[in-house]
This record gives structure tokens, sequence and C-alpha cells, in this order.
């Protein structure tokens, strides 16, 4: 059964004179995982990043469109940024925790949005970081700078981090794509697993990885939505020849 | 590469030296070894000659006496005492004015006409020739606030005079263009991905700028704070009509009273001694300039002391900052 969990309608993006977006619409499915393919600078990052609000800090963005999550449109008056980016995780291409120890990065969120009762922190802590495959290889050194991780275990305390608000759904924007071979692997098991109680959207310009991972798979292409269908159809028999031009590599 | 044919060029543009690319570039390198080594023995000399006639002055009682027989013996006591006092004064005006732009500057406003004009005007300050700082202290804070106030008040002539305080907002002034400028770099040197990653996680402008920006941009901003004490310990011109004094008999300190007991505290109403005005009066002013020759140099050595170990601090801060940053940018 699938359940539509973000319901993009002719969705528009500009940054000051430049469209990002043009007349998107889209439907993502409840505790799916949805790739987002596309060559650089199509606007799949742009995309990502308006449904957590997140363009709105960028000088000179407008959109038209309508974008609701559980439908509630997310641009309404009345709805708290705070509350939006709380149900709507994110985690960058490069990892970005603080340069403070790996407790107080995970902690951050919780005490910014009001948990005071340490044990109760400790126990989102925990929780998250199972979720995120990271806890045995960092509870003994929660006091170390986060800093001193490798890459992919930084890349997953994001992940761990970004678990903590308790969203509902994970923009993931290549996460694994300054990763080596192993670590990457390890993401996308856990992206494999978070999927079953999380909504999740990745930007991928791994074409193997879009088709390991994802239930469905979006190609973007100069700002247009080309084709959104099932992965597995997506990857053996492409509606559009651009769509499939692109996951043969035959340009982008 | 670049100096050898830059050498040559000099020295083929001097008639009749038919000089080689490689010969030029040894000599041209000889040159700038030979230059940085003069300039640096050149500071070494007067650094030296400060050191050992200062230091053979310097005493308990020399830092803590106040000036005797006309200037000619006794110590720096209240000049110290003054310098501390002012520079004070002066960091609890600019940082919290000075920070506070530049965050707002970096952080909030959006880049326009208006504010690329305060820009240009913050680095055009920090050109403005010291002397007309000064200028402008007298006549704004002093004719203008100052007399206002007094007036205002019915106080009598309270703060319409040249005083400590006026002294410390004029070096404010000239010091606010320095903590801006730093703090601006230290806010921008912020990685984005760190803004980012707190605002994902749904905290405010604010809430990142206090728990994310700040923290990692705080030694920053102390490095342009340090650096701002250094250079108004180190000005005399900006405070030449501010109530800098010849010779106090007494230290400018006032009791509050609570009935019981006194609170000393500084009085920023009254004038006070500092110290590279006091060089500059042993030096020119005094009736007997050579007998007070131990006493500047004496006086010179607390200022370099005191003016290098705060630079040097900031040089220090700078580069922990900087290896701070660099850990957080090898992923």
């Amino acid at each position: 059964m699938k359940e539509v969990k973000i319901k993009v309608r002719n969705l528009s993006l500009y940054f000051n004179y430049i469209q990002a977006l043009n007349d998107v619409s889209i439907d993502i499915y409840s505790k799916k995982v949805t790739a987002i393919i596309g060559p650089s600078g199509c606007g799949k990052t742009s995309f990502l990043r308006s449904l957590n609000r997140m363009n709105e800090l960028i000088n000179g963005f407008r959109f038209t469109g309508e974008i609701q999550i559980d439908n509630t449109n997310i641009y309404d008056k009345e709805i708290d940024v705070v509350n939006l980016r709380k149900l709507v995780g994110m985690v960058f291409q490069k990892s970005n925790l603080f340069p403070k120890s790996i407790y107080d990065n995970l902690v951050f969120a919780p005490k910014l949005h009001g948990m005071k009762d340490d044990s109760q922190i400790n126990e989102i802590i925990e929780e998250t970081c199972k979720k995120a495959a990271i806890w045995d290889e960092i509870k003994d050194r929660l006091n170390e700078n986060a800093l001193n991780l490798s890459a992919g275990q930084q890349q997953r305390l994001c992940i761990a981090r970004s678990l903590t608000v308790k969203p509902d759904i994970l923009l993931m924007d290549e996460p694994a794509s300054a990763l080596d071979p192993t670590s990457t692997s390890k993401i996308e098991e856990l992206i494999y697993e978070l999927k079953k109680n999380y909504t999740i959207l990745l930007v991928t310009h791994n074409m193997q990885q879009a088709a390991r991972i994802s239930d469905h798979t979006a190609f973007f292409y100069v700002g247009q939505l080309v084709e959104y269908e099932k992965t597995t159809k997506m990857f053996t028999n492409p509606t559009n020849q651009q769509t499939e031009d692109y996951i043969t590599g035959r340009f982008g | 590469m670049a100096i050898k044919r830059f050498s040559k060029r000099i020295f083929d543009d001097i008639k009749g030296i038919k000089i080689s690319e490689a010969n030029a570039g040894v000599l041209g390198i000889s040159l700038i070894k030979f230059v940085t080594l003069f300039v640096f023995i050149l500071y070494f000399l007067v650094f030296l000659k400060i050191f050992v006639e200062g230091f053979s002055v310097i005493s308990w009682e020399f830092l803590t006496a106040s000036p005797k027989n006309n200037m000619t013996e006794g110590g720096i006591g209240p000049a110290i005492f003054g310098t501390l006092s002012v520079v004070t004064l002066m960091i609890l005006f600019a940082v919290p004015i000075g920070v506070f732009a530049a965050i707002y500057i970096n952080e909030y406003a959006k880049s326009n006409f208006i504010i690329r004009l305060v820009k240009i005007s913050v680095n055009n300050l920090a050109g403005v020739p010291s002397i007309v700082i000064g200028l402008f202290g007298l006549g704004f804070f002093v004719l203008f606030i100052g007399k206002n106030i007094d007036e205002l008040l019915q106080t009598g002539l309270l703060l319409g005079k040249p005083a400590m305080l006026w002294a410390a907002a004029t070096l404010a002034v000239l010091v606010l263009p320095t903590i801006i400028v730093t703090t601006t770099e230290a806010l921008e040197a912020v990685p984005k991905e760190q803004r980012a990653a707190s605002y994902g996680l749904g905290a405010s402008r604010w809430q990142t700028i206090k728990s994310i920006v700040l923290p990692q941009a705080r030694p920053g901003i102390l490095t342009g704070i340090i650096l701002a004490i250094s250079r108004g310990a180190g000005e005399t011109a900006p405070i030449l009509f501010l109530g800098c004094a010849f010779f106090l008999p007494d230290l400018p300190i006032v009791k509050l009273n609570f009935g019981l007991f006194a609170i000393p505290m500084i009085n920023p109403a009254d004038q006070f001694m500092y110290l590279s005005y006091h060089i500059f009066i042993l030096a020119t002013q005094s009736s007997n300039p050579t007998l007070t020759i131990p006493i500047q140099y004496g006086t010179t050595l607390v200022l370099m002391f005191l003016t290098f170990t705060l630079n040097i601090t900031a040089v220090v801060l700078r580069y922990r900052f900087r290896k701070q940053l660099n850990a957080m940018r090898s992923y």
C-alpha cells in the first residue's frame, strides 16, 4: 500500500533571476526511499532544500507552487519552521559535525528544543545511535571530539544527529559521495534499515547506489522532472529517451 | 622563478650590466635576504637599547610610585593605572558595539547599498589619522554629549570637560574598525556547512549564532579585541585633548559610599595619566629632559612589554584558531 507523504504541485524555484526548478509535481511515498538523480545543476539539491525550507536562508529565493507534507502546506504562514525542520531532518554531502564532543553533537538538538531531563536525553542518544548503527563504535568515547572520528563514522554520526529531532522524513544530499566504498556500503545498509521508520529522499550521483537502495527514482534534468518511476522499472525499461541516456552513462 | 626574472629585468635596466638570469636570481635573492636581515637587526638593536637602559630602572617602586622631584625621580604607577583604566573602559565601549555591529553586518543584513556603504566606512574609519579622531572626541563627546548631559542634569561642570570617560570613548572609536573587521573575518571563517547543520536541526538564526557560530569564532574575535587593546594602549594623539594629565597628585579614584562601607572605583569623570603620553611629556615638556632619560627608557620598556605581550597573545590565539578551522575542513 502506497501512502503519499509529500505532495509537491507545480513547484518552481528561483534564485534572483535564475530558475532552478520548473513546474515540478511529484508524490513522495511514505516509508520508502526515493532516489533523485540527474546531472549537476539540475535542481536536485534545491528541490531537496525546499522540503525543509532551507532555501529561504539564501538571498533572492522565490518560489511558486505548493508543497504539502501530510496534507499540510509547509509554506503556510502558520507553519513554524522549527517544527517543520524537526519533522524533516537533513544530512549533507560532507559531514558537518560541530567541533565539539560526540555527546555535545548529539544533545544539541534535544536541548535546543527544550529537553532538560538527562536520562531522557541519554535514552534518545542511545536509541538514535543504534538506529544509525554507530552506537557500538562511539558508546565508550562520547566525550571525545567528534572530529577525531573517521570520515565514514562522522557521516553516520551526522545521520544519528539528524535523527535526534525525531523526524518523519530524512533528506539526504549525496551522503556517501565523499566516502570510501566500505563506508559507503555501511551508509547504504543503514539507509535500507532506516526506511522501515522514515521516509527518505536521497540525492545521488551514483546510479548503482540509486538502483541498489531506492524504491522509486526521480530523474531531474535542467530544472524539470523528466521521469518518476519505480526504481526497478526506471533502471530496466525507462520510458523517456533522456532518462535512458543518463542512466546508461551517455551524458551527464 | 618570478624573482629571478624580475631581478634580471632590474639589472638589465641598469645600463652596461649584462647578467644571466641565474646570476640575477642569486643577486636578487641575496638582496632580499640582506634587506630582511637589515630590518631585523635594526629592530633588534632598538629593542636591545630600550631593554638594557630600561631594565636597570625597573623596580617595584618604579612600577607603583608617583613621579617625584619634577618628574626626575619616582615611578610611573599612576600612568600604568591610568592606562589600564582607560583601556578597560575603552573595551567596555568598543567590544559590545563592535561585535554586535559585525554580527549584524555578517549574519543579519542583506547585502544592499547601505550595508556596502557601512562596510566601506568601517574600512575608511581605520585609516583616519588618530589626531583627527581625537579632535572629533573633543568636539562630539566633551563639547556636545558631555556639556548637554551637564545641562540636562544640572550638575555643574562634571562631564562637559576632558575626562577619562571621553578618552576611553574616543579610543573606542579608534579601535572600532579593528574589532569590527576581525570579528567579521572570524564570523566569515565559520564554515557555511556548520550553519546549515544547525538550521537543519531546527535552530533559529539567533540560536545558531549563539551556540554554533560565536563559539567557533571566539578565538578570532578575541584576537581582534587583544589587538584593539594593544592599539589603544599605545596611542597618544587621540587622548591629547581628552583629560590626559601631565602630573596628578592622586589616582583618579572615587569612593562610592554605601553607608557603612565604601567601595573605591575608577572615576570616569576625572583626569588621568597615560604611559605613552608620559613618555612624550618626559621627553619634551619636563623642566629637565636629560635627567628624565632613565625614566623615559623605563616607561618605554613597560609600554612595549604591555603591547608586545598582548600582540603575542593575539598571534598565538590566531594560530590556534586557524588550526582548529583546518581540522574542521580536513574531511
